[in-house]
């Protein structure tokens, strides 16, 4: 699967344990696409000593701060960028926005 | 902990982690896989690398436009053309301050930092109370580094949870018209770099 940047996203509320590299703040939480990154080797598995292999695309995913925490201070306007694999986004309502 | 030994570095030296770390580098050297060359070179290459690299990216860019477009879309080759050795597996990537957009970085995971360009983090970059705090209440953390972003300006949170380290290119601080490079890369800290504060005269 191949997301476009402008499409809605939902990090996967996964407990996967061991390493990863999803914060927890944002694992079910909705987004949008702003831009692919480039295709790394997957730190999931690098950690372990492992290939990586193949290497798994990397987007930056944009988050609207009010959108993860209740009592956020601030902007509604303030967001937040995380760089999310894509193994962890499925996704979001809403389409393109 | 004891009074009187609480100078810089101090305590460090005798805490759990580092003996832990004097016996696995001891180990790797007992079994060949690291040699004392390799260890130093290591400890050379972060000594030469410091904030004042990432001043002096900020002040060309401050003064030529068309480095501030290499800068923004290709940090490495940007540095390059300042002397300074990128070389990291990881991406480089810097992110520019607007009058609308203020940005701030943070690893909430670790301590991912722009180390082939900055050298070391600072401590407090690397503590929980800055890694948690940076995401969820970022105005309240520039407060307490003596800065508020003005009426109207949206904050941006960069999270480096991945393969890209970020650097802030900050604003050029009004009044600082003449000055040249050398003059301005002197007001460019390491917070202002980080987005916890900014340049000022």
């Amino acid at each position: 699967m191949t997301f476009e940047p402008g499409e809605r996203v939902r990090v996967l509320p996964s407990e996967k344990p061991g390493h990863v590299r999803t914060p927890g703040y944002i694992k079910g939480k909705a987004g949008w696409i702003e831009s692919l990154i480039g295709e790394f080797p997957n730190p999931e598995e690098l950690a372990y000593g492992l290939s990586g292999l193949p290497e798994r695309p990397l987007y930056k995913v944009g988050f609207l701060q009010a959108d993860l925490w209740d009592d956020y201070e601030g902007s509604d306007e303030d967001y937040l960028y995380a760089d999310v694999y894509e193994h962890w986004l499925e996704p979001g309502e809403g389409g393109k926005t | 902990m004891s009074g009187h030994h609480q100078h810089e570095g101090a305590g460090r030296t005798t805490s759990p982690y580092a003996a832990r770390i004097r016996a696995i580098e001891a180990l790797l050297l007992e079994k060949g896989v690291l040699t004392e060359p390799e260890v130093q070179d290591n400890i050379s290459y972060m000594e030469a690398r410091s904030p004042a690299n990432g001043a002096k990216l900020v002040a060309r860019a401050w003064l030529d436009e068309g480095f501030e477009e290499l800068l923004l879309s290709d940090a490495k080759s940007a540095a390059l053309q300042l002397d300074i050795d990128p070389e990291h597996p990881a991406e480089f990537v810097v992110v520019k301050n607007t009058p609308e957009v203020h940005n701030l970085i943070v690893c909430t995971l670790c301590s991912c930092y722009p180390r082939a360009i900055l050298g070391r983090p600072p401590d407090w970059y690397k503590s929980f109370n800055y890694r948690s705090r940076a995401v969820r209440e970022p105005r309240a953390v520039m407060r307490e580094f003596g800065f508020e972003p003005p009426d109207g300006v949206e904050v941006l949170v960069h999270d480096s949870t991945a393969d890209v380290r970020y650097m802030v290119l900050p604003m050029r601080p009004s009044g600082t018209e003449g000055m040249g490079e050398e003059e301005l890369a002197e007001l460019v800290t390491r917070d202002s770099l980080v987005g916890v504060n900014v340049p000022r005269l």
